[in-house]
């Protein structure tokens, strides 16, 4: 009986957690259908009936067309750069195959957590200088440089699951290194691929400090910056920035639940080995 | 070791193409580290260097034209009330950080070690709200939660805290935690299952309970983890900006202001780009403690 009632309570502190987390996105999905004089009675209150006109109206003030292409655009440069650097890097860590690597990852370690706010003026500056700004591929380049390192750390302890004898055997039958990486180690790694670009795309993607700086031009902004420019017309219309928002969180939500298994294991893994 | 006396033809050029490879091997390794470690040094070190140096100017971020000031900028912020305000307000933050979220974590982690069935929809959950963009997570509760017109607190009749000077940062902590605390499951559940099971079976036959297992076994095993996650708590803490700048603007009246969104508003608003780097100087001041804090820890873990 003792073991039941705890067990019990161990559910319900669970469930109670589950509910503070999932409240405000119910409140997104229950608001997103009502007019404004609907929710002005009662946020928690169901809708009567559903009724989609604000989403046309998200969609058309937020310039969610062109913030979902920049979106992708500047996610996929994100992404595409730091697979191809970090896999290269993080094969050569693992195998420690250059004298220097401990310097390296010191030099990595210490990038990680380098703030923003100690670069971005000068860097701001210079991009500017050069025509660069409002160009969502830069910024793209520029993210991937920021998540370089905790992407190289976790290719690195990928590739140090890659039991050494395989390498030599390829060695063996005479491959050159980027064959090796090409066709043997690559298809090793794929799950840290995965992982790595899940965690670095979901950041990208959600990214606000280096983006709304960069890009300034409405044309040129990412879908977040768009809602978030919504905000100055619509913020008293709650049913509008509900819709803005639902239309925001569907797809990451559904990406992030097909993929949980290697976003689940990238951040147990990135933290707990280090 | 080597059994065999004759060494067939085959192998013979296969250890050639070995010794020809090893030649090769260490500058293409070299070459292979090389764009990762550029990319980094050009975005992130050289204009962190030109900031070490700007930071004594009075630079306006517009065209290369400035004069050396010395220490100029460092004395007026330092005597600035404001200044003050941010510094106080991120202590705040740190406190908040490395109590409230770690709490829940280590709860909501030890709970769902032993229900293995359940585990997944828990932490699927748990990382949504971490998942979403930081300009989502503020606008929802801006929107539908701090709104005394139509929000939770409207509804309540009561006056949303985000509004007031006394209770702004904390608004402000509050969703940035809620967004937070899932990822803190996350990991320490991963760090929690590394736990060598023939000790906490030991442990369970002496007849510990299930918090003494939790205490003597599962904590000390989890250390290194929680140290880190400290670490970055402490770092991430003197960087704050997005969700107060979202959610606040570091108002009303500068109540909320961290250094990160002071050291914006000089760059953006004022065009003190030479204040600015001074402040973002000094945040990576504080950051920098926790960094050599934190590359010794990772750095004895991953030799030991």
């Amino acid at each position: 009986m003792m073991r039941y009632i705890k067990s019990m309570t161990g559910h319900l502190v669970l469930a109670i957690f589950a509910i503070l987390a999932l409240i405000p996105l119910l409140l997104v999905l229950i608001n997103s259908f009502k007019s404004n004089a609907e929710t002005l009675k009662n946020p928690f209150q169901l809708p009567s009936s559903l009724s989609f006109d604000n989403f046309v109206t998200a969609w058309t003030y937020g310039k969610f067309s062109h913030g979902f292409i920049n979106s992708i655009i500047l996610t996929g440069a994100t992404v595409i750069v730091v697979l191809v650097f970090s896999s290269l890097a993080g094969y050569v860590l693992a195998g420690q195959k250059i004298k220097r690597w401990p310097v390296i990852m010191v030099y990595f370690t210490m990038a990680m957590t380098v703030p923003i706010q100690l670069f971005i003026f000068p860097l701001y500056s210079a991009v500017a200088a050069l025509n660069l700004t409002d160009n969502v591929v830069v910024v793209g380049v520029i993210l991937a440089a920021i998540n370089m390192p905790f992407a190289t750390f976790l290719m690195r302890t990928f590739f140090l699951s890659v039991p050494s004898e395989i390498e030599e055997a390829a060695v063996m039958d005479g491959v050159n290194t980027f064959q090796l990486v090409r066709r043997v180690l690559i298809p090793i790694v794929r799950p840290g691929l995965i992982t790595v670009g899940v965690i670095i795309g979901l950041n990208s993607w959600n990214e606000f400090l280096i983006s709304s700086t960069f890009l300034q031009n409405p044309e040129n902004q990412t879908l977040t910056l768009g809602f978030l420019t919504m905000n100055g017309t619509f913020s008293t219309d709650i049913g509008t920035m509900m819709a803005g928002a639902l239309i925001l969180i569907v797809p990451i939500l559904a990406v992030f639940v097909a993929l949980q298994r290697f976003v689940v294991d990238g951040m147990a893994n990135g933290s707990v080995k280090g | 070791m080597v059994t065999t006396v004759s060494v067939s033809p085959a192998h013979r050029i296969a250890s050639g193409r070995r010794a020809s490879y090893l030649r090769r091997k260490s500058a293409l390794n070299c070459v292979l580290v090389a764009p990762a470690l550029l990319l980094s040094i050009i975005v992130v070190v050289i204009p962190g260097a030109l900031t070490l140096l700007l930071a004594f100017t009075n630079w306006s971020g517009i065209g290369f034209n400035f004069q050396f000031v010395g220490i100029d900028n460092f004395e007026k912020i330092l005597a600035d009330p404001v200044f003050a305000t941010s510094l106080r307000n991120n202590i705040t933050w740190l406190v908040l950080f490395l109590t409230l979220p770690a709490i829940i974590g280590l709860l909501t982690a030890a709970l769902l070690l032993g229900r293995k069935k359940m585990r997944t929809f828990y932490q699927v959950i748990y990382l949504m709200p971490y998942v979403l963009a930081p300009v989502v997570n503020a606008l929802i509760w801006q929107t539908v939660i701090y709104n005394p017109h139509g929000g939770v607190f409207g509804l309540f009749g009561i006056q949303p805290p985000s509004g007031s000077a006394a209770t702004s940062l904390y608004a402000a902590a509050a969703v940035d935690m809620w967004h937070y605390w899932g990822f803190l499951t996350v990991v320490y559940l991963g760090a929690m299952r590394q736990t060598p099971g023939d000790q906490v079976e030991a442990a369970i036959v002496d007849g510990a309970n299930g918090w003494q297992v939790f205490r003597n076994i599962y904590l000390p095993s989890i250390r290194p983890t929680l140290l880190l996650m400290g670490v970055m708590a402490v770092i991430f803490s003197f960087l704050a900006f997005d969700y107060i700048y979202l959610l606040t603007q570091g108002g009303p009246a500068h109540s909320s202001e961290v250094m990160g969104t002071y050291a914006y508003a000089f760059a953006f608003s004022s065009f003190e780009f030479g204040k600015a780097a001074a402040v973002g100087i000094i945040m990576s001041f504080f950051g920098l403690i926790a960094s050599v804090l934190y590359t010794w820890i990772s750095r004895r873990d991953v030799t030991k």
